[in-house]
C-alpha cells in the first residue's frame, strides 16, 4: 500500500481510492467481510494476479482505461479459468515497471493479446489450487473440480480463501509452464460472452470518477503553456512579461530547456491558480526564432504527397506476394484509374491534455492519462537527464484516448516545468493549445487502379498510399520491412492489403516528409484504415459499377479464400469467407435490392479491421437520403455487422461498434480542418464540429457467433462508415465523391 | 469575496470575479465532477444547475453567482440515485465517462422541466452536449427511460 505522506490527494468526500501493490484499484466494490484477520499471504502464481486470505481476486491490468471497459473484459478473462466468483474480482490498473513488458493501449490489440496470457493465467491458479485443495481435503486431485471459488471431491468441498489460510501455497509458473496448460473447453465458460456489469460506470454518474486533469498533490503550483509557432524547430529568443505580473497568482514564466527535442519551442507560465497562468499566458510577450514550416499549407502537404505517389523511386512496396502489376496493365483490356484524399483529423478527445509532474524520493513521477507509457518514458528520463528506472508513470482514467495518448508528449513540457521550478506542477492546456498541439491524423492522398481481362476478370490491383507516419516520427522501432528491406509505417498503410483475390497486387507505402516536418503525425482511432479503406473500398464500387456488377455481388466473387487469403489459426481461420459472410449478413439484413425512394440509396463497404494478423471482419451498410438541391447528405441508418471470434464481453463490445461507427460517420461528414501558416486552423468547437446527438442515425449492430480467438473491436468500424456512406450517396443521386469530409457543397459540385 | 451556496453549503471565495466559476468549484471547493472541456461553453462538460438551470459553469463568471444556489453532479442526488443516474448506469451509457456529469446535469434539468419530453424535444435539448465517445443512442435511450420514471414518481 502506498501510504506514504506525500501520496497524492486522491480523496474526495471520504471516498479513498484503495492503493493495491503498486497501482490504483479502480473498482469500489464493497469490500468483503473481513470477520475473522488471517495472516496468510496471498497467493500469486503469476505477476498478472493474486488471491488474498479473503479469497479476493485482484487481476493486474496494464491497459489504459479510456472508456472502453477492458479492465471488466481482461479481468473476466482470467477468472472464467481461475473459476472465481465475479464479485471476488477486483482490478489494479499498475503504474509504469519494466516487469510488465510493452505497455501499450492502441491498435484494438488489448483483449488479443491478452487472451492468451490471462486464460494461461487463470488456468495455472486453477490447478495449484485444486492440487492444494486436494491435499487439504485427503483426497486425488484427479477426483476435484474448480467452482464458484471452491474445490469439490464428491461432497467434499473447501474454498479458495481457506485453502490460502492454510498458507504454505507458493507455486509459481514460468513462462514455460504457462504455455503448456490447455484451457477450458468454450462450452464450460461462465463469465465469457456473458453479460456484465463494466465495473466503472456507477463513478462515472456520480462525478467520482478520476482522471489525469484532477490529479493533486500538496505544494504543486499550476502551468499553462505557450506553444511556437510551429511544432518543430522553434526557439523563444526574448520573454516579457512585466504585464503579467499584475495578475494575482502569477509566478514566472519559464523557457523550457528540452535535451529530448519533444517541446522544442516551449514556454511554461506558472502561478497559483490554472487560470491565473492561463490569463497571465495571454498577457505575456514572446519572440521566436521560428521553425521552418510556418507557411505550410494544407494544398502544400497534399500537392507534395500526389508529387510524391508520382515519383515510383518513393516509399515501400509491402510483401503481399505477386507484386509486378505491369504485365496485367499492359495486357489488360480495360482499366480504373481513381485518386482519393482525406483532410487533416483531430483528435478532440474531451479531456484536454494535463500532466502533473513532481519528483520525490529522488524519483519522478508523472501523473498523466497515457495510452503508451513504454513510449515515453524514455522521452522523459532524456528531458530530465536522468536514467528512465527514475521515472513512474502513475496511472489515471483518460477523459479520451483515441491514439491521442499513444504520444505522450505533453507530459514532457510539464516535468521540465517542474525541473526547473523545482516545485511539483501541474499543466492543463487550453482546449485550443491542446488541438494546436494534437499529433493529427495526417491528410492523405491515395492513387488506385485496377486491371480487367476480356471477361471482366480483376488481373492486377495498385494502391499508393502517401501521409505524414506517425510511427515513424515516434517509434521507428515498430517499423516492419517490405520490399527490398525498405521499412514502412504499418498504421499508415493497413487496409489496402486487402482480402480481396485481385490477381498481381502492388500496395505502396509512402512517407510525405513534409508533413512529418510539419506536425507529428498521431494514430487517430482505426489510423491508416481509417483512410486507406475509405479510397478502397469507394474504388471497389467504382469498378464494380464499370463492370455494370451489383457492388455486392462483384466483392462476393472476389472474397474467394483461396491461397493467401485462406487464413490460418489461431486468428484467421477462414480467412476471406468469414469477410464475404458479414458482407452478405449486412447486406441481408438492410434489405439491399429493394427499392427506395427517390433520393436514397444504400451503399456497402467491408474490412478486415486493423491488421491481417489479427482480422475482425466488419461490413456496414448506410442508408442516406440526399436533398439534390442543397446537396445535403442525411444518414438514415447504419447496419453493421461483425464477425470478432469470441466476444467476452457483449455489451462492452455493443459499446465500442457504437462508438467506433458514429465515429466513422464523423470523420465522413462532420470532421475535419486544414492546415494554414504551420498549424491547424480549427481550435476549438465552432469552427470543428464533431458529429453531435441530433444526428445520429438507427444503428442495426449484430455479432456473428463464434468460438474462435477474440479479436479487437475498438476500431474496426470507424473504418467502412466513410465509404459506405459516400457508396450510398452515388447509388441514391449518382454522385461519385472522393475526399472526406463529404460537404454538402462538394455532393452539389459532382451532381452538376 | 463572492458568497454562494455548493450543493446546499454556503461558500465564500476570494478569487477574482472574472474567475470562471468552474475553477471555484474545481479548485477551490475540490470538486472534480464537473469537467473542463473546451472552455467557451460549447461542450456541456461544464454543466452545473444555478438555481435549477443547466448552466455552464465555464463562461459563468464569479460575479454572476453571488447569492446562488449552485448544484454540481455531486450535489444532484445523495445517493448517485437520481432517476437520470440510474437510467445512465442501467444502460451502462458511460465510455470514458468526462461528459457524462455535464450530459446527466443536462438531461436532469430538462426533465424536471418537462418529463413529458417528445423524442424530437430530447434531440434537440441534449445536442448541445459533446460525448466523444459518441455514446449518443445510449443518451437518448436513457434519457426516455428516465423520464418514463420521472413521470410515474
Amino acid at each position: 500500500m502506498d501510504t506514504s505522506v506525500n501520496a497524492p490527494i486522491l480523496t474526495r468526500r471520504g471516498f479513498l481510492i484503495a492503493a493495491a501493490g503498486t497501482g490504483v484499484a479502480f473498482s469500489f466494490l464493497t469490500a468483503c467481510t473481513t470477520e475473522t484477520a488471517s495472516t496468510a499471504p496471498p497467493f500469486e502464481p503469476t505477476q498478472w494476479f493474486a488471491i488474498d486470505n479473503n479469497g479476493i481476486v485482484t487481476v493486474n491490468v496494464i491497459r489504459a482505461v479510456m472508456g472502453q471497459h477492458v479492465g471488466t473484459s481482461l479481468a473476466r478473462i482470467l477468472a472464467d479459468e481461475l473459476e472465481a466468483p465475479w464479485e471476488n474480482v477486483r482490478i489494479a490498473h499498475v503504474d509504469s515497471d519494466p516487469k510488465w513488458g510493452l505497455m501499450v493501449t492502441g491498435g484494438s490489440w488489448s483483449v488479443w493479446q491478452t487472451y492468451p496470457l490471462y486464460s494461461q493465467a487463470g488456468a495455472a491458479g486453477r490447478i495449484a489450487l485444486i492440487e492444494a485443495g486436494a491435499a487439504a481435503l485427503g483426497v486425488d486431485p484427479a477426483s476435484c473440480t474448480a467452482a464458484n471459488g471452491e474445490v469439490i471431491s464428491g461432497d467434499k468441498k473447501i474454498s479458495y480463501k481457506d485453502i490460502i489460510r492454510k498458507g504454505g501455497l507458493t507455486k509459481t509458473y514460468t513462462p514455460d509452464d504457462l504455455a503448456k496448460i490447455t484451457f477450458k473447453p468454450a462450452a464450460d465458460r461462465k463469465l465469457i460472452g456473458k453479460p456484465v456489469t463494466s465495473l466503472d460506470i456507477v463513478e462515472k454518474t456520480t462525478g467520482a470518477a478520476i482522471y489525469g486533469i484532477d490529479a493533486k498533490v500538496e505544494g504543486m503550483v499550476y502551468g499553462c503553456p505557450i506553444l511556437p509557432p510551429t511544432r518543430n524547430g522553434s526557439q523563444v529568443t526574448y520573454i516579457m512579461d512585466a504585464p503579467a505580473k499584475e495578475i494575482k497568482g502569477y509566478i514566472q514564466t519559464i523557457a523550457l530547456k528540452d535535451p529530448s527535442n519533444t517541446v522544442p519551442g516551449w514556454a511554461m507560465v506558472i502561478a497559483d491558480s490554472w487560470y491565473a497562468a492561463k490569463k497571465a499566458a495571454a498577457a505575456v510577450t514572446i519572440e521566436y526564432s521560428p521553425g521552418p514550416t510556418t507557411n505550410v499549407s494544407e494544398k502544400d502537404l497534399q500537392d507534395h504527397a500526389a508529387k510524391l505517389i508520382l515519383d515510383a523511386s518513393k516509399g515501400s512496396v509491402l510483401a503481399t506476394g505477386a507484386t509486378d502489376t505491369a504485365p496485367a496493365f499492359k495486357a489488360a483490356k480495360s482499366t480504373i484509374e481513381a485518386t482519393y484524399t482525406t483532410a487533416t483529423a483531430l483528435h478532440f478527445q474531451m479531456e484536454p491534455l494535463n500532466a502533473l509532474a513532481l519528483q520525490k524520493d529522488g524519483k519522478w513521477e508523472i501523473h498523466t492519462g497515457n495510452q503508451w507509457q513504454s513510449l515515453v518514458l524514455p522521452w522523459l528520463a532524456k528531458a530530465l537527464e536522468v536514467p528512465e528506472t527514475n521515472v513512474v508513470m502513475k496511472t489515471y482514467r483518460l477523459g479520451g484516448g483515441f491514439g491521442r495518448r499513444l504520444n505522450g508528449d505533453y507530459a514532457v513540457g510539464a516535468a521540465l516545468a517542474a525541473k526547473a521550478i523545482g516545485k511539483p506542477v501541474k499543466m492543463v492546456m487550453t482546449r485550443e493549445d491542446d488541438v494546436k498541439f494534437d499529433s493529427v491524423r495526417s491528410p492523405s492522398v491515395q492513387k488506385l487502379k485496377m486491371a480487367f481481362d476480356k471477361d471482366g476478370a480483376v488481373t492486377g490491383m495498385e494502391q499508393h498510399v502517401a501521409c505524414g507516419w506517425p510511427t515513424e516520427v515516434m517509434a521507428p522501432f515498430f517499423m516492419p520491412k517490405g520490399e527490398k528491406d525498405v521499412p514502412f509505417d504499418p498504421f499508415a498503410i493497413s487496409g489496402a492489403n486487402h482480402w480481396y483475390a485481385v490477381g498481381a497486387h502492388k500496395v505502396r507505402a509512402i512517407s510525405n516528409d513534409l508533413a512529418n516536418e510539419t506536425f507529428r503525425p498521431g494514430w487517430l482511432r482505426s489510423v491508416g484504415p481509417g483512410f486507406t479503406n475509405w479510397a478502397l473500398e469507394s474504388f471497389m464500387d467504382e469498378a464494380a459499377h464499370k463492370l455494370k456488377l451489383d457492388p455486392v455481388a462483384f466483392r462476393l466473387k472476389l472474397l474467394t479464400a483461396e491461397g493467401a487469403n485462406a487464413g490460418s489459426a489461431p486468428n484467421s481461420v477462414g480467412g476471406a469467407k468469414r469477410q464475404a459472410n458479414v458482407v452478405q449478413l449486412a447486406a441481408q439484413k438492410a434489405g439491399w435490392g429493394a427499392p427506395l425512394p427517390e433520393g436514397t440509396g444504400l451503399g456497402l463497404a467491408t474490412s478486415f479491421g486493423q491488421e491481417r494478423d489479427m482480422p475482425t471482419w466488419v461490413a456496414c451498410v448506410a442508408r442516406v437520403n440526399v436533398n439534390k438541391g442543397t446537396g445535403a447528405v442525411k444518414v438514415e441508418k447504419l447496419t453493421l455487422v461483425a464477425d470478432a471470434g469470441t466476444i467476452v464481453d457483449p455489451d462492452g463490445a455493443r459499446a465500442q461498434m457504437e462508438g467506433a461507427s458514429l465515429w466513422g460517420l464523423s470523420l465522413a461528414l462532420h470532421e475535419g480542418t486544414e492546415f494554414e501558416n504551420g498549424n491547424v486552423k480549427a481550435r476549438n468547437l465552432g469552427a470543428y464540429t464533431p458529429l453531435r446527438l441530433a444526428d445520429v442515425p438507427e444503428l442495426d449492430i449484430s455479432f456473428v457467433e463464434s468460438t474462435e480467438a477474440p479479436v479487437g473491436l475498438g476500431e474496426p468500424a470507424t473504418t467502412i462508415v466513410g465509404p459506405a456512406i459516400g457508396n450510398a450517396i452515388y447509388n441514391a443521386v449518382g454522385a461519385r465523391l472522393r475526399h472526406i469530409p463529404i460537404t454538402s457543397a462538394a455532393v452539389k459540385a459532382a451532381l452538376a | 469575496m463572492t458568497s454562494f451556496k455548493l450543493n446546499g453549503k454556503s461558500m465564500t471565495v476570494e478569487a477574482d470575479a472574472d474567475t470562471p466559476l468552474l475553477w471555484v468549484i474545481r479548485d477551490d471547493a475540490g470538486l472534480t465532477g464537473t469537467k473542463f472541456g473546451c472552455g467557451i461553453g460549447m461542450c456541456g462538460a461544464c454543466i452545473v444547475h444555478i438555481a435549477g438551470k443547466a448552466t455552464r459553469s465555464c463562461v459563468t463568471p464569479l460575479s454572476a453567482v453571488e447569492g446562488a444556489e449552485i448544484v454540481t453532479i455531486e450535489g444532484l442526488d445523495p445517493k448517485g440515485q437520481h432517476p437520470v443516474q440510474k437510467a445512465w448506469q442501467d444502460l451502462q451509457v458511460p465510455q470514458c465517462g468526462y461528459c457524462q456529469s455535464g450530459q446527466i446535469m443536462q438531461a436532469a434539468a430538462v426533465l424536471k422541466d418537462n418529463p413529458n419530453i417528445s423524442d424530437a424535444d430530447i434531440d434537440a435539448q441534449m445536442n448541445g452536449n459533446l460525448c466523444r465517445c459518441m455514446t449518443y443512442t445510449r443518451i437518448r435511450a436513457a434519457v426516455r427511460q428516465a423520464a418514463n420514471a420521472m413521470k410515474g414518481a
